[in-house]
């Protein structure tokens, strides 16, 4: 049977309104019935501007010019209309918590079909039918933020599920999951196209998740162009992935390492079927050349202590229990765990938005319980996760000046105090520019610098790098290790694994409240218990040493990590 | 959590049984009755039933504290007002005039002004319960069921619903930023003068302004996405068919205002005389 091609762009070009140059070029693209496709690229690639031309917020909702052919099922869709593309395109959005209308699981899925005028009996049949699908059935009458993440995603996948859609869009579904719960999205997807006969393009930067299970196509997108558009082997075999700000799985990495992939067209996309009678010996020679680095285990006193520190907000319901933590001067420590674990109320404890019910946070030796929100404000350093939510100024400049002005100090202190910061966090060429003229990351920068400049000795990130491109993540990293490197101490509160394994040397897992485990990354990741207690996910690489009946691969782990820390060294 | 205002408050009792349109016809019924009448009596017993079914409601007072008092501030400001402006409304009204306290230019006390105010206060008072119970005791959803049910066109039932239910999310998004800038030295306590309170206020008001911009950007592409607004009409999820308690429910509201008219019959106007 030839396969029906479902979605054909011919020569689309595409050019919001809205800005000075076109968004899309010269997109040639077919998608047959049945497929699933994964499209990455960078941000600001484009990729997002072609899900909003399948589901019709372009040019429907975003104004724009659309020149060459977009059909959708044969139908140009620019004689359709939103709504018409709307049953034949579902889109699940990022937005974990603000893409319900309902409040009810059952009455969000209804959604659509309310809207399309169906029958209350039909409707509710259809509902539970869709429900099914996502196995929420029995959650119908649950109120959807009462959910987990990956429950609520399951929600809003239900929602487009209930219009008999043949096509099913997610537009970077991983951003907001713990990275267990992502990984189950992804075998939903997978379920969604072999059980469901659906089309299922994924949009999304985490290629490692999304190949989790197996994909037919791999789009690389970069400026408004289609890159490549070929098989998940071909491009993970290439150059093309770091070429343009794709991070690799890790365990290509390290076979690309060892040298295992130089002319090989084996096929890795799967790490259970790789080559290992060639791989191993490779792999061994290459391990063999990387010396561990004896860690300097003197620490002074530490800098921050938690001593059983409890936190809850009803008596019968601890969010936080006996919490013993010692934090020491100039580390990178990140926090993980599970959604809703305590991770988000451990942060507002230290930084003095909540108070703890019991125990104690000393700096320095001193307790800190009587600090005021603002004393505290000067020891440790909130950076909330969306640098929008930080901003109230017009201008770079007196953003940053603007916690110092409460202080009285006088106005050439503050101008050299400003600039100085603005020098460190590289912003400085900028600084009379309005903030709205920086890119997310830019921002993202300026939020640390706002706090920087009260020169905390602790700062703490809530999610710094959720939703943020590999390259933005990786110059973010840098600059927070060159932060460390002048004695500010880093708390990162994070889901993403390769955050935590890549920079920080010392990871805190959280599990329902208490810390399970205070260790090196690489210790956590190579403890299989501990990763499914804390919803946490398995690193390739610890498949890797599996398949290649490496005995120690906390080791092994530890190795890689110091010899790409190196790698990436040279490269800055 | 701390308490959020206007939000759905989940409980299990009739009133929240009641469907939304028959809650929302009762609060017509009986809040047009306290608005349209002077009569004490009448204002009194609407009061005691308010009162009654606050109680059947199982919602709780503190629950609703901050809006409750936020409105008995209006009721103080609005009664101060009326003395200011008209002193001497009752007399007007009533015919009479029995002053309580010696004057101060125009300014003096008298039993009819008192007398009047207590029943303005009273149609407050009367009034506050039905009101603030129908919202917080309908589904937002079934909110804007009711509304739409009703003859209210269901785009804008849908607004005003939506609104009601990101209200909790802009709380959350006020106190995370509002503690995000205190912790970087604005005060916003008693400390600081009022002009500085109020110049820091506004760092707090723009992010959120953006944040919220960013919200209902998302969710009015997610209803387009799901084709809102597409038919005249459109079906509801949440439908309820009226039942025996709903029909019980009108026609006591029903009831009680036609019992206000006939008390205006009696009175021959809609204020009760008690000084003739």
């Amino acid at each position: 049977m030839t396969k029906q091609p479902l979605i054909e762009f011919q020569n689309v070009n595409f050019h919001y309104n809205s800005q000075a140059e076109a968004t899309l070029l010269d997109i040639n693209l077919t998608i047959y019935e049945g497929e699933k496709v994964c499209i990455v690229g960078p941000s600001g690639s484009g990729k997002s501007t072609l899900v909003h031309l399948l589901n019709g917020l372009a040019p429907f909702a975003y104004d724009g010019e659309l020149t060459g052919s977009l059909k959708i099922r044969g139908k140009e869709t620019r004689e359709l209309d939103i709504f018409s593309i709307s049953l034949l395109v579902g889109t699940v959005l990022q937005d974990t918590d603000g893409q319900f209308i309902g409040i009810t699981v059952g009455e969000d899925i209804a959604f659509a079909l309310e809207n399309n005028t169906i029958a209350l009996e039909e409707m509710r049949e259809r509902v539970a039918h869709a429900a099914t699908i996502v196995d929420m059935a029995s959650f119908l009458h649950a109120r959807i933020h009462e959910l987990s993440g990956g429950q609520k995603q399951r929600v809003a996948l239900a929602g487009v599920l209930v219009n008999d859609i043949d096509i099913v869009l997610f537009d970077e579904p991983l951003a907001n999951l713990d990275p267990a719960s992502g990984l189950s999205a992804i075998a939903l997807m997978d379920e969604l196209q072999k059980k469901e006969q659906k089309t299922v393009l994924i949009v999304e930067h985490r290629l490692e998740d999304v190949l989790s299970k197996s994909v037919d196509r791999i789009i690389l997108m970069d400026q408004g162009r289609i890159i490549a558009n070929t098989t998940p082997n071909d491009i993970l075999t290439g150059t093309l992935l770091p070429e343009h700000s794709i991070r690799e799985p890790l365990y290509i990495k390290a076979l690309k390492y060892a040298g295992c992939l130089v002319g090989e067209t084996m096929d890795v996309t799967d790490i259970n079927q790789l080559d290992v009678k060639s791989f191993a010996p490779k792999i061994q020679q290459w391990l063999k050349t990387i010396q561990i680095e004896e860690k300097d285990q003197v620490q002074s006193s530490p800098l921050l202590q938690l001593k059983d520190l409890s936190f809850h907000y009803q008596e019968n319901n601890p969010i936080l229990k006996n919490i013993n933590l010692a934090i020491h001067q100039g580390e990178m420590i990140s926090i993980v765990g599970a959604n809703g674990t305590g991770k988000s109320t451990f942060g507002k404890l230290l930084c003095g938005f909540e108070k703890p019910t019991a125990g104690s946070i000393e700096f320095n030796g001193m307790d800190g319980a009587n600090d005021s929100i603002k004393e505290r404000g000067q020891r440790v350093g909130f950076v909330l996760q969306n640098p929008n939510h930080m901003f109230s100024k017009q201008l770079i400049f007196d953003e940053v000046a603007f916690g110092l002005q409460q202080q009285n100090l006088s106005a050439p202190e503050i101008k050299e105090r400003v600039e100085e910061t603005l020098k460190i966090c590289g912003l400085y060429p900028f600084r009379n520019w309005p903030i709205s003229a920086l890119s997310y990351g830019q921002k993202k920068r300026l939020s640390i610098a706002s706090i920087l400049v009260l020169e905390p000795s602790v700062i703490l990130l809530d999610e710094p790098t959720a939703g943020q491109d590999y390259k933005h993540t990786t110059e973010l990293m840098t600059f927070l290790e060159s932060l460390q490197q002048r004695g500010v101490t880093i708390i990162l509160i994070t889901h993403d694994m390769h955050i935590m394994m890549e920079y920080t040397k010392r990871a805190v897992v959280l599990s329902n409240g208490t810390i399970i485990a205070d260790s090196s990354p690489a210790c956590i990741l190579a403890d299989h218990q501990l990763i499914d207690q804390a919803h946490l996910k398995q690193s390739s690489l610890f498949a890797l040493a599996n398949v290649l009946d490496i005995t120690d691969p906390a080791q092994f782990i530890e190795k890689f990590i110091q010899y790409d820390r190196g790698v990436r060294f040279n490269e800055r | 959590m701390s308490g959020e205002l206007l939000s759905y408050i989940e409980r299990d009792s009739v009133i929240h049984r009641l469907t939304g349109s028959a809650k929302l016809i009762c609060f017509l019924l009986l809040s047009s009755a306290a608005m349209l009448t002077y009569d004490t009596r009448v204002l009194l017993s609407i009061v005691l039933i308010s009162i009654i079914i606050f109680k059947i409601s199982k919602v709780k007072i503190r629950e609703i504290g901050f809006i409750l008092a936020f409105i008995l501030f209006f009721l103080v400001l609005n009664n101060i007002a009326i003395f200011l402006f008209s002193p001497h409304q009752g007399t007007l009204i009533y015919g009479t005039s029995h002053p309580i306290t010696g004057s101060i230019g125009r300014y003096s006390l008298t039993l009819e002004q008192l007398f009047y105010q207590i029943n303005i206060s009273l149609k407050y008072i009367a009034v506050i319960p039905p009101a603030l119970l129908f919202i917080v005791t309908t589904q937002p959803s079934e909110f804007a069921a009711s509304l739409n049910r009703v003859g209210v066109s269901y785009r804008l039932a849908y607004s005003v619903s939506i609104a009601l239910r990101y209200i909790p999310d802009v709380q959350r998004d006020f106190k995370t930023i509002a503690l995000s800038q205190q912790a970087r030295g604005i005060d916003m306590s008693r400390k600081a003068t009022i002009p500085t309170r109020i110049k820091n206020a506004s760092s707090i008001l723009l992010p959120l302004i953006l944040s919220s911009l960013d919200r209902i950007e998302t969710i009015s592409n997610v209803m387009e996405l799901r084709g809102f607004g597409k038919h005249k009409k459109r079906t509801w999820y949440s439908f309820q068919p009226i039942t025996k308690r709903d029909i019980i429910a009108i026609v006591i509201s029903l009831v009680i205002f036609l019992l206000m008219i006939a008390f205006m019959f009696i009175n021959q106007g809609r204020f009760y005389n008690p000084f003739l």
